[in-house]
């Protein structure tokens, strides 16, 4: 082929080239859509209750995630520190995941039942009350906002369209499940239920 | 042969990956080789003839790939395919050398099992009170408190607001090392009932019955009034004598240990938040994250904050 045809013709320039860098993603991305091992739960994963899945938008917007990982990969240095490495199959009904890629803290992804959920709230409320030594932030305006759960619902309806299987009954309930859950009480609902439910966390 | 090949993915995509990826170095391949050479000459005089394209009077040669370059983009297509022939690439193919995540990590297990798998048993035979005084051990024992019981209980171990002190003198569950094995092994839920329904005026009695038994300043009329309430209240967990119980982690009231003292605050306001509110003190169970060789060391280095000084 003669370079020339391909640089004159701009318009045929693109469309080569967006072949090219799709080849990659056909044959690494679109094969997993498809496979069990990442479309299928792990045995006992249950979707997020309606107050666990505001918890983990608590987690999204004050962006735990820049600071922590919740992906244990297999090498043993990590599974020593934080229990069983990660499988796909408990994952598949995050939407968004927040497996993160940047760790200035520790990884979250068996956090749950790691500790009590008071040490949580004072965690929260200062990290340095508990870890003198710790850099993160505090976070105490959680302490101070209640949920309405005005939009729990339609979040909820919004997932079951994309594959977790919500039953009618909690979504109807989800406002009132929600309202007036105090925001810390939120997120640590949801981070306590992280990474539990494979039981072998060594 | 069979067991070269998984069945993670079906066979139609496990076939669209090997096309894909075969192919995609195919294709690369071809195109280097067909454009390795041009056409064009030099002429007699040496002169190269160029693209024709000019920008501001500069032009483009077109030569051939220099050697060196074509050389190393064929070496890239020779990595690829050996890359591919030894490890999982290809679709359900898992390579010849057999390798995969899982497999890398349980050698690796392996490997420090095997090395240290004797240190721990070693020590797993030594009785507490002795272990507490090896110091190599010690060492051992201190990364591990460290890396699993520092979160809640300090780098020090002298706890904090809500989480005990493990070097002073008060245990709420017994100091005795099977005691502290139990902890460890199961954690503990200490938990005082919400006294609200006693009303204000007991509560503020019993909070200056309980500063009493400390010595603390206290208001002496209702104190003595407390102590009524407290008998027919308190005194099941916490004992007549308010010496507490290690049976059920009620904690002695007698001593100047506070758990629930916050920093600034005074000792009868923390009592009766207490008796308001109640408390659940709650520590997880540690045998799961640690086994039960590292909990027996982390016991003794415990131990030792307290015996060995």
């Amino acid at each position: 082929m003669k370079h020339e045809i391909v640089e004159k013709n701009v318009g045929l320039l693109v469309v080569l080239i967006l072949v090219v860098i799709s080849f990659g993603g056909m044959a690494e991305v679109v094969p997993l859509l498809f496979q069990e091992q990442t479309t299928e739960p792990v045995e006992g994963l249950e979707p997020l209750t309606a107050v666990e899945m505001e918890g983990r938008d608590i987690y999204r917007r004050e962006g735990c995630v820049s600071c922590h990982s919740q992906m244990i990969r297999p090498f043993r240095a990590e599974t020593e520190r934080y229990g069983h490495y990660s499988v796909a199959g408990e994952s598949v009904y995050d939407f968004n995941f927040l497996w993160g890629s940047k760790r200035t803290g520790p990884d979250l992804a068996r956090v749950g039942g790691r500790y009590s959920d008071d040490w949580h709230r004072a965690h929260l409320y200062n990290p340095r009350d508990v870890v003198p030594e710790s850099i993160m932030p505090a976070y105490p305006w959680l302490f101070e906002n209640t949920l309405d759960g005005k939009a729990s619902e339609a979040k909820m309806r919004t997932l079951k369209t994309l594959g977790v299987p919500y039953t009618d009954e909690q979504i109807a309930s989800a406002k009132s499940d929600v309202r007036g859950t105090q925001e810390i009480a939120a997120l640590i609902a949801y981070l306590q239920q992280l990474g539990t439910v494979l039981k072998d966390t060594r | 042969m069979s067991n070269l090949w998984g069945d993670s993915l079906s066979g139609f995509w496990s076939v669209w990956i090997i096309v894909i990826s075969l192919g995609t170095i195919g294709l690369s391949a071809w195109f280097l080789l067909s454009n390795r050479h041009t056409d064009k000459q030099p002429d007699a005089d040496g002169n190269v003839a160029t693209t024709g394209h000019a920008a501001d009077g500069i032009e483009e040669y077109d030569n051939a790939l220099p050697k060196w370059w074509f050389q190393l983009f064929v070496g890239t297509v020779i990595f690829a395919l050996g890359y591919l022939v030894l490890y999982p690439g290809l679709g359900n193919f898992q390579g010849v050398l057999g390798w995969s995540q899982e497999s890398q990590w349980e050698q690796e297990v392996a490997q420090a099992e095997e090395r240290f798998a004797p240190i721990f048993e070693k020590y797993q035979e030594v009785p507490i009170p002795e272990l507490a005084k090896d110091d190599d051990a010690m060492q051992v024992a201190e990364r591990i408190f460290l890396n699993n019981c520092a979160v809640c209980h300090g780098s020090n171990a002298t706890g904090g607001y809500g989480f005990p002190n493990l070097t002073d003198d008060d245990w709420l569950y017994g100091s005795e090392p099977k005691d502290i094995v139990a902890t460890i092994t199961n954690g503990r839920n200490g938990l005082m009932p919400s006294w609200q329904q006693l009303g204000e005026d007991n509560i503020e009695n019993l909070t200056q019955y309980v500063l009493s038994l400390s010595a603390e300043d206290h208001d002496e009329a209702r104190a003595e009034k407390g102590e009524s309430t407290f008998m027919s209240v308190c005194a099941a967990c916490h004992g007549p004598d308010a010496t507490g119980n290690q049976a059920l982690g009620a904690p002695n009231l007698t001593d100047d240990v506070w758990l629930y003292l916050k920093p600034g605050q005074s000792i009868s306001d923390s009592i009766r938040q207490t008796l308001h509110n109640g408390r659940n003190g709650h520590m997880p169970s540690q045998a799961a994250y640690i086994g039960e060789e590292r909990v027996h060391l982390v016991a003794a280095y415990i131990y030792s904050l307290r015996y060995n000084d």
